[in-house]
């Protein structure tokens, strides 16, 4: 990574930061204590599911929110307070801007998920009072978002480099949705015919896969993950990110800014 | 007192009362009203639905529906409840969502199973939703045995029972006692020492305090079953041998050299009615008893005993 886009990244770390984006680990800490404690009042037999479940529900829900919510104002935001213009005067180029905002994001995405996750082994660890080798699985599932919020970071920063930050929210909101829904998408492709089924199958390959990413349920179990999969899923992270990027750079580069 | 700092106080002060007049008022709302706030209700029946709607989060989803299921159930127990509609869709909804959850079969295979007011009187529902989990995980061997018991004490049907028994046992590392079940069951069905073997099992196997004080429970009342049947047959001897019903059970265990005094699992001395019936004295310590229970009687809340580590009742 060259020093401009290091510069950039860490300064949109610093922002994110700045703008109290952490605050979200309170509400995690403190949900995940009211779970470990209540659930075992009001149900039976689930305590360590809950744990694993929500655990990993909340820290995917509460980075997509984060990497919806911060990812579409990094582009829009620089213009409205007209601080791009002095970046852009500089010799910074303007593929290297977009990069740098992105490891920003994912970078900021990482330490909260770092954080998370410790949470989320204390209060397994509080619930079942020791660890089980079962129980590594869970860091592939964490590392599966982490894979799963480049997707979305570069998503927003794709939308928010042509379009205002509402709209970016709702088109990077609603590709999350359907990329839950991605496995659907081709079932219904396959029962289809004709332009229709060649409508179906492309969405269904353009729209990220985010079902792919979920083994939330499975870890829960303590069911392993396959070697396969880890590798699969993260060369199709890298692949969609990539190709995302490539959409944002593209289009920025296009862009007038007067 | 600078004009910030007073409005400081009073909207504090505003603030305070005005949650506290909300709080109060509520609490005499709610007194006042005498329907339920909320009908039990499912809105979403269907499990596919649900998965759908669950963005791929149904992990968590089903943790949420058990939890549902085990709220449901316990309100219309403690309520001595009749009906159980919303049970069984809320357990298919559970297991739809993830079929690995092991305790949402093994409990709600008891809470379906047992006739009202124990449980919901769907032993059909209970098989069903065990043959799910079976399918599902065919390599759980407690799953075998809580469906051969849905058999045995609901549906009567030893042979079904034996057979299911005798699955399980061939699962790899099945429990050994499996096999001794499947042999019992096809010979001494209705036994009561069968039925001490299969809770005893029930009770050594339990993995949760939950499971472990319903197997005591039952074994208590298998106690309470035989003692009260082996009584019936000293009385029903007495009479027939001095041609008149005994006054007492004192009589009675004089006259028949019975080993001491007949007493309950709760060292309560059991009784005799004018008409030569042996009663419990508190049938409502006995919450799975089917013998002993007084003419017309109608049972209370659900009553435990909060000695769950206890040695089961031999």
């Amino acid at each position: 990574m060259n020093a401009r886009i290091a510069y950039i990244a860490s300064n949109t770390f610093r922002e994110a930061v700045r703008d109290r984006v952490l605050y979200n680990l309170i509400a995690f800490a403190l949900l995940l204590t009211g779970a470990a404690i209540f659930v075992g009042q009001i149900s039976i037999e689930i305590e360590r599911l809950v744990v694993v479940n929500l655990g990993l529900t909340a820290v995917s829900l509460f980075g997509v929110v984060i990497a919806i919510f911060i990812g579409i104002g990094l582009v829009s935001k620089e213009i409205e307070k007209r601080t791009l213009y002095t970046v852009l005067s500089r010799p910074v180029r303007r593929w290297e801007f977009i990069v740098g905002k992105f490891f920003g994001l994912a970078g900021t995405l990482a330490v909260n998920t770092f954080f998370m996750a410790i949470g989320v082994f204390a209060a397994l660890f509080y619930v079942a009072r020791k660890f089980e080798a079962g129980d590594a699985s869970i860091l592939v599932a964490l590392y599966f978002i982490i894979l799963e919020f480049l997707i979305i970071c570069s998503l927003a920063l794709l939308f928010s480099s042509f379009s205002s930050p509402l709209l970016s929210a709702v088109f990077a909101f609603s590709l999350f949705v359907i990329g839950s829904f991605a496995d659907d998408l081709r079932g219904f492709a396959g029962m289809t015919h004709g332009a229709t089924r060649w409508i179906a199958t492309g969405t269904a390959y353009l729209v990220p896969n985010f079902s792919t990413f979920n083994v939330i349920s499975s870890v829960a179990h303590q069911q392993p993950v396959g070697s396969q999969l880890i590798l699969q899923n993260t060369l199709y992270a890298l692949f969609y990110t990539a190709m995302a990027l490539s959409g944002a750079i593209l289009i920025f580069e296009r862009r007038n800014l007067k | 007192m600078k004009s910030r700092k007073r409005t400081t106080i009073v909207a504090t002060s505003l603030l305070a009362v005005s949650m506290m007049g909300c709080i109060l008022l509520l609490r005499h709302i709610d007194k006042t009203r005498t329907v339920p706030l909320v009908e039990d209700s499912l809105y979403i029946t269907s499990p596919k639905i649900v998965k759908r709607a669950s963005l791929g989060f149904d992990g968590l989803m089903a943790c949420i529906y058990w939890t549902r299921a085990v709220q449901y159930f316990g309100h219309r127990h403690f309520l001595r409840s009749h009906s159980y509609n919303e049970l069984a869709p809320l357990l298919t909804i559970t297991t739809t969502l993830d079929p690995h959850m092991l305790p949402a079969y093994q409990f709600g295979a008891s809470f379906l199973a047992p006739s009202p007011p124990n449980g919901a009187g769907q032993p059909d529902r209970a098989i069903q939703l065990m043959e799910y989990g079976i399918a599902e995980n065919p390599n759980e061997w407690r799953l075998y045995y809580d469906l051969g018991f849905v058999y045995y004490t609901e549906l009567k049907n030893y042979s079904k029972a034996a057979e299911v028994f005798d699955r399980g046992s061939r699962v790899p590392n099945a429990h050994p006692f499996l096999k001794v079940l499947a042999a019992q069951m096809a010979e001494h069905a209705e036994d009561f020492a069968t039925a001490r073997l299969l809770w005893t099992a029930a009770y050594e196997a339990g993995y949760s305090p939950e499971i472990r004080q319903n197997a005591l429970e039952h074994l208590r009342a298998i106690k309470v079953d035989e003692d009260v049947t082996n009584l019936q047959i000293a009385v029903t001897h007495f009479t027939q041998s001095l041609g008149r019903l005994p006054t007492s059970l004192w009589e009675v265990a004089a006259e028949e050299n019975l080993p001491g005094f007949p007493i309950d699992p709760d060292g309560n001395p059991y009784e005799l009615s004018v008409d030569g019936q042996v009663l419990v004295a508190e049938p409502d310590n006995f919450p799975f008893i089917k013998r002993g229970l007084p003419p017309g009687y109608k049972p209370g809340p659900p009553k435990f005993h909060s000695h769950p580590n206890d040695v089961p009742v031999s």
